[in-house]
């Protein structure tokens, strides 16, 4: 169940293998949901869920899927799983739902979902599959987290609604500290994104 | 008349598609080495939406939103579909493309094969399902108006693409530090162009 292959299955996508930072897939979603920390590890949680049980379910099905028609087969399995957790998200972290408007539609879309099944699930038995999808739904969580920590840090002062900065040090308590607007900007989230795949080349060519 | 050209101008230059909401992004960064080819996926993409929306905005209209059904008769006035939008409208946008791709291949094989290859990819491009999704979140009053938001948002796609496109032919020549090569660049680069798009914000018309 637990064999060393099912654990690089795993583990790959965290790190060398990683769907932001070097398969450059799903980059919609992971800037637009980070401005605070909480959208960004709800809609983590929701592309894990979805990337896990779409590679489940297609990897069952593969060899009765017809390739003429696999997207289509593919996309309807997608969206109704995103149908689902749009539901559950609505159902139970309403405010979190509103946030994050379309872009829980937008998981079906995501290219991550399509990416790990034409290239996972369509050639391997459901259970690694299983795995390889909770792998690349980490893999993918774990840059939402960062950024989402790092620009509610600086952008807002917060972290989860909770204040980080204490209110004395602003500038309008008389301290000396002011919050960073621009990194709650759309832009921002790019140059963030550009940053972090630097630093990780940069270590993979030392390594 | 105002209005419809407020939504028009707004959607391509203060709503952009990938600086403000980072839609087809995917595709954006894959496709945009060359700009002959990013031409290619920016009228594809624009053609698409121009037709999935409306069909989209017509379907949100008479079949899915709350009430919507009353036309079919008194029995069906309090049925609300709306949580049945996403596998319609990505149904939709699948079966458009395939359609699309079938009628550009009969009538014009030149055009076909500039478009060809793009088009299969075009079904998952989060700009024509995000498209529609803001067409339902934003409620635009007729079937004019979503066009008009359809081919802005379009525009706005392709205007961008080419612009990256031109950027990245020209920064092949420039020595950017070799782990920042390619993707990286791109990434910072259209994070700068953001930022001056945001100079659009404010503009009313």
């Amino acid at each position: 169940m637990f064999s060393l292959k099912i654990w690089k299955v795993l583990t790959s996508p965290m790190g060398e293998n990683n769907p932001i930072t070097v398969q450059i897939l799903g980059i919609c979603s992971a800037l637009a949901v980070t401005a605070k920390l909480k959208p960004a590890i709800v809609m983590a949680l929701s592309v894990m869920i979805v990337t896990a049980f779409s590679n489940l379910i297609i990897s069952v099905m593969r060899n009765s899927i017809p390739s003429r028609v696999r997207i289509i087969v593919q996309l309807v399995v997608i969206a109704a799983l995103v149908i689902v957790v749009d539901q559950i998200l609505k159902a139970y972290v309403y405010d979190v739902s509103k946030q994050l408007s379309v872009f829980v539609g937008l998981i079906i879309t995501n290219c991550i979902l399509m990416g790990r099944l034409e290239a996972f699930a369509m050639a391997n038995k459901p259970w690694p599959s299983f795995v390889d999808g909770i792998g690349n739904g980490i893999g993918y969580g774990v840059i939402l987290v960062i950024l989402g920590v790092f620009r509610e840090i600086f952008g807002a002062g917060t972290l989860l609604g909770y204040r980080i900065i204490p209110d004395a040090w602003y500038i309008k308590n008389g301290g000396f500290y002011e919050n960073n607007g621009l990194v709650l900007l759309p832009p921002m989230a790019l140059l963030c994104v550009g940053i972090i795949i630097w630093v990780v080349n940069a270590r993979k060519k030392k390594a | 008349m105002e209005s419809i050209l407020n939504i028009f101008i707004r959607s391509i230059f203060i709503d952009n598609m990938v600086f403000a909401f980072f839609f087809g992004m995917c595709s954006y960064i894959a496709v945009s080495k060359s700009v002959k080819t990013a031409m290619g996926l920016g009228v594809a993409v624009t053609f698409v939406m121009l037709i999935t929306v409306p069909v989209n905005y017509l379907l949100n209209e008479y079949v899915l939103s709350a009430g919507s059904l009353a036309w079919l008769g008194e029995k069906y006035a309090d049925v609300d579909l709306n949580f049945l939008s996403f596998i319609i409208f990505i149904a939709v946008i699948a079966s458009i493309t395939q359609l699309v791709e079938m009628i550009v291949e009969r009538f014009s094989p030149s055009l076909y094969n500039q478009l060809g290859i793009f088009l299969p990819l075009i079904a998952v491009n989060c700009a024509i399902m995000g498209g529609s999704l803001f067409m339902q979140e934003r409620e635009y009053a007729n079937v004019g108006e979503a066009s008009v938001f359809a081919l802005g948002s379009g525009v706005g796609w392709w205007l961008a693409i080419v612009m990256m496109a031109a950027i990245r032919e020209k920064i092949e020549y420039s020595a950017v530090p070799k782990p920042l090569q390619g993707v990286g660049i791109t990434f910072i680069i259209t994070g700068l162009m953001g930022i001056a798009f945001m100079t659009f914000l404010g503009i009313q018309l």
